[in-house]
């Protein structure tokens, strides 16, 4: 993977260089081992700054709305994907996006490794090929990228690049990837008492931050309804009941909207699984409509399009 | 000053001896982090933690906490009038707090308790609250030194401090409150090799060396670069260019300030459930546009930059500042740690320190 | 100032007693507040510039300039722009309906240095209500004597939305002791109002540039919208006013009212309590970032 980065960087310098682009919206180093920092550059010099490996995990795509310039931006399979939905939401304009494409083969997670290395702290990684090689004061571990993916990465079934103006590699395989998501399964193995008191106690501990609302690329809302306050919607307070209502809520919005980037799992500073609500819609859309968000530059949003024979046997 | 000593079996039965005069609060393991709970019969304490990912200061300033209330029900005669929400403030222990989160309260009184108005809740809790803290070398990599962390022996915003020495602690009461925390939990004197160890591992913190496992190549400075900000005049700095690059990833959530044990923001709202009404304080970030947002519609902080400036400049400058005890930030790495988009106070922090200077920025 | 040992946070229970609609479009109203503890008055002493938190229960509170001078007794005046959530519920309220205050809050414009000096009053919109206080105050026979020539400068948009209509009558007397001038920024055809004396039709700054020309012994207080600010501020220097003789009132967005709450922020100021009141002295020192 890290082959892109000079492939990467090269095209940044060419797209800055040349004009086509205004800025150019990648990942650099970050101050810690497992961390990469998006950044937005504005000039070719800067270019060599960019890095690609898989701790490039952030989706870039909340970086491109609200821009009205000309926008370079480095994509991966969800990344493009919501491009692609923000650009039939009107929120970023196709033809003033450049999108280089990278195939993906899926992100680190560093929950993972903080569960699999407990009380060990990395001091140091290194990329190569599918392997990252970690430092710790006590010795070096190598690992398969591969075996330590952030969850929507485990099941990602568009690794490659739905839209792309360039590409930095050829297209990656499509995992076989289950017809639902493997905790969307495990929600519907419960009974609804089990999945309630599932939920109470996987979102107890939310200290409503926001931090998933707001690396979501899809919550552009410009005042989200938490923050209205005629009428007010949800109370402020910690209460669990307001808690609870902000991420159901959250979740609803995204319905057929959500392009399953994980973004809101990978910004949560509780490792709080809130990606489960909005997989187990991903789930729904797909078994009732077929319906997978950001895949099509021309078919409208789910919830913004009929056709005769969707269900509709919830008219009683 | 008393000083007690507990074999390494022998500190949470001691500990548990609180629990007849103090709710005590204990580090516990939840999930992949830790946190601090009252220590009831469903907790196991956990006093080999390193770090809670929430920091304890809630146990005197909590997210939520109602503060008036009122009825609206007009056929009451004290309708509409509000009262302060009927509450006691038992005698609570902290026991495992990090001497970090200790002077973090430190940092916060004097937003609370001031020359002119205090906070009632503040300060009831606050003098009800004893911390007990645990002081061990374990630093880790995202952490450093401020005026108002002194290291991991740092005792100055402790009432007990127990010093972790493998096969036991020792228990050193720093006052009033300690020593009675102290008496209350039993324990043996301590044995002069004891003592000397405690002594000896003092010395060797003192010298900071690199805790094991920097970050970087290059060595990172465990004492926040911030000499130079006292003297920086504070308009040009306000000014400065870098604050668009430093805030150009920030995604505006609320995790740096929620998870900081010196932020103090908080937004006051009324609730009413039928005719019951409570006005309660919670936890806001700066972070937030509505937090500044008028109701004309005006944000004085509407764009992202001058939100992420505000944050740094009131913690390294403005505090700084106003109240001349060092900047608002105890080095816990918290916001380091856990800044989704990983912005590094260590960097913005040198960056404004070298401000004015051609300084070599070092590459990342 | 709230006394050291009392709840900050806890308002005093106070009754409308009357709602005036100042301006033609309704969105303006005074409203007249007593304690329903006659005793909390003592306790409420203030001096005109500063501040209060409404209360109203179950909404929240709202942070607003005291409009009556110390010198009228029994009763609070406070003058309220409906626009948010509890200014709104408050517009909509009935005299006999009960509210809470807190306060006074803030500090006040600088009365030991205005004592023995001319002082100029220029306001404009609804953020006259402090400068009103101001007025009463220093042309009350008790205090009138300790100043030297008062001259005003008041601007809206028209007529009818100029604020205390009752009082501009009295100033715009020949015994009021002050130089009044009222302007509008144009004169509407059909004005429900036509006022005895006369009125300036013209921006409150060209007003200042013709009737504010002496800056010798003399302070400015200042309070109004931000396009008045920007254009009044060249002229008085213009005139030779230093920064230090010009005192503003800011405005920002406000919780707790007593310094704890952080968001009023002007760098390491907090308008709510290191101001509202400011000079331009002072001003010119912090961050711009209002």
């Amino acid at each position: 993977m890290t082959d892109y980065t000079d492939r990467l960087r090269a095209a940044a310098r060419r797209l800055l260089g040349e004009g086509r682009v205004d800025c150019f919206i990648g990942y650099r180093r970050g101050s810690l081992p497992l961390a990469a920092q998006p950044a937005i550059l504005t000039r070719a010099e800067q270019a060599d700054s960019l890095i690609w490996d898989p701790s490039c995990g952030m989706n870039l795509a909340h970086y491109a709305v609200g821009r009205a310039d000309r926008i370079g931006i480095v994509a991966t399979g969800c990344v493009s994907r919501s491009l692609v939905a923000l650009a039939l939401e009107n929120q970023v304009a196709r033809e003033r996006l450049y999108i280089v494409g990278v195939p993906c083969t899926g992100m680190l997670d560093a929950g993972a490794l903080r569960r699999r290395f407990p009380g060990r702290e990395a001091a140091a990684a290194a990329y190569e090929g599918p392997r990252v090689t970690i430092a710790f004061a006590d010795g070096n571990e190598e690992l398969a990228v591969a075996e330590n993916l952030a969850r929507p990465c485990r099941t990602c079934a568009h690794p490659n690049p739905v839209v792309a103006d360039e590409m930095l590699g050829e297209p990656v395989a499509s995992p076989a990837v289950p017809a639902v998501p493997e905790e969307a399964a495990a929600a519907e193995a419960r009974s609804a008492a089990e999945r309630w008191a599932y939920f109470c106690e996987a979102f107890a501990h939310c200290i409503r931050c926001y931090a998933c609302r707001n690396a979501c690329p899809l919550c552009y809302c410009p005042t989200c309804f938490v923050d209205e306050s005629r009428p007010q919607w949800v109370g402020k307070s910690s209460d669990p009941t307001d808690t609870r209502t902000f991420h159901f809520l959250r979740a609803l919005h995204l319905a057929g909207r959500c392009t399953d980037c994980g973004a809101c799992e990978r910004a949560c500073p509780l490792d709080i699984p809130v990606r489960h609500l909005t997989s187990r819609l991903n789930a729904e859309a797909k078994a009732i409509y077929g319906f997978e968000a950001g895949l099509d530059l021309e078919e409208r949003p789910l919830l913004d399009r009929y056709r005769p024979e969707d269900l509709n046997d919830f008219f009683k | 000053m008393r000083t007690r000593y507990y074999e390494r079996d022998a500190f949470p039965p001691a500990v548990a001896e609180l629990r007849r005069a103090y709710r005590v609060f204990v580090p516990v393991r939840r999930g992949d982090f830790h946190a601090f709970a009252e220590w009831d019969d469903s907790v196991r304490p956990d006093f080999d933690y390193r770090k809670t990912r929430v920091p304890p200061k809630g146990l005197v300033f909590p997210q939520s906490e109602r503060l008036l209330v009122f009825s609206t029900d007009e056929r009451d005669p004290e309708h509409d009038i509000l009262r302060e929400a009927p509450k006691d403030f038992p005698p609570q222990a902290v026991v495992g707090i990090r001497p970090y989160d200790a002077m973090a309260f430190r940092v916060l009184e004097v937003n609370f308790d001031t020359p002119e108005v205090r906070d009632p809740w503040w300060l009831r809790r606050r003098e009800a609250t004893t911390l007990i803290g645990l002081a061990r070398a374990d630093e880790d990599a995202t952490m450093f030194r401020t005026e108002n962390y002194a290291g991991p022996f740092d005792e100055r915003g402790l009432d007990v401090i127990v010093y972790d020495l493998g096969r036991g602690y020792l228990a050193k009461a720093l006052g009033e409150k300690g020593e009675a925390a102290l008496a209350a939990m039993g324990g043996d004197e301590p044995a002069a090799d004891a003592l000397r160890e405690v002594e000896e591992r003092i010395a060797r913190a003192a010298t900071p060396e690199l805790p094991a496992g920097r970050l970087r190549a290059q060595p990172a400075a465990p004492e926040l670069p911030t000499g130079r900000l006292r003297a920086q005049p504070v308009v040009p700095l306000f000014e400065a260019e870098f604050w668009d690059e430093v805030a150009a990833p920030c995604l505006n959530c609320g995790v740096c300030t929620f998870l900081c044990p010196t932020c103090w923001c908080f937004d006051i709202q009324d609730e009413v459930r039928k005719q019951e009404g409570d006005r309660i304080r919670n936890w806001d970030s700066c972070m937030f546009p509505l937090y500044t947002l008028h109701a004309s519609g005006h944000n004085p902080r509407g764009k992202k930059t001058q939100r992420v400036r505000n944050r740094f400049m009131h913690k390294l400058k403005y505090y700084l500042d106003k109240y001349d005890r060092g900047v608002m930030c105890v080095g816990c790495g918290r916001c380091v740690e856990a800044c989704p988009v990983n912005i590094d106070i260590r960097e913005v922090a040198a960056r404004m320190n070298g401000f004015g200077e051609q300084v070599e920025r070092h590459d990342r | 100032m709230i006394a050291r040992d009392r709840n900050p946070y806890l308002p005093y229970p106070v009754r409308i007693e009357e709602i005036i609609t100042e301006t033609g479009d309704h969105s303006l109203k005074t409203f007249k507040l007593v304690f329903l503890d006659p005793a909390d008055e003592a306790r409420f002493a203030f001096l005109p510039g500063q501040f209060a938190e409404i209360s109203v229960a179950g909404k929240g509170e709202i942070p607003i300039g005291i409009a009556s001078s110390p010198t009228e007794k029994g009763y609070l005046l406070f003058t309220v722009q409906k626009m948010g959530v509890v200014t709104s519920h408050l517009h909509s309220m009935r005299p006999g309906d009960r509210l809470g205050l807190r306060g006074p809050l803030g500090n006040w414009y600088p009365w030991e240095r205005m004592e023995g000096r001319n002082v100029v009053i220029i306001g404009g919109g609804c953020a006259f209500s402090t400068l009103r206080s101001s007025i009463v105050y220093m042309t009350d026979p008790s205090r009138r004597p300790k100043f030297k020539r008062l001259t005003a400068v008041y601007g809206a948009r028209c007529l009818s939305l100029l604020l205390y209509s009752d009082r501009l009558d009295e100033w715009k007397g020949e015994k009021s002791g002050i130089d009044m001038h009222v302007t509008v920024d144009a004169m509407q055809e059909s004005e429900p109002r036509t006022p005895r004396w006369q009125c300036h039709v013209g921006f409150v700054p060209a007003v200042v540039k013709e009737k504010i020309k002496d800056p010798t012994d003399a302070i400015v207080i200042l309070c109004g919208p931000p396009a008045m600010l920007k254009f009044t501020l060249p002229v008085l220097k213009e005139a030779g006013f230093a920064d230090g003789q010009i005192y503003l009132s800011l405005e920002n967005r406000m919780k707790c009212g007593i310094g704890m709450c952080g968001r009023c922020n002007v760098g390491g100021k907090l308008v709510c309590k290191d101001g509202p009141v400011f000079s331009l002295a002072e001003l010119g020192e912090l961050p711009r970032e209002t």
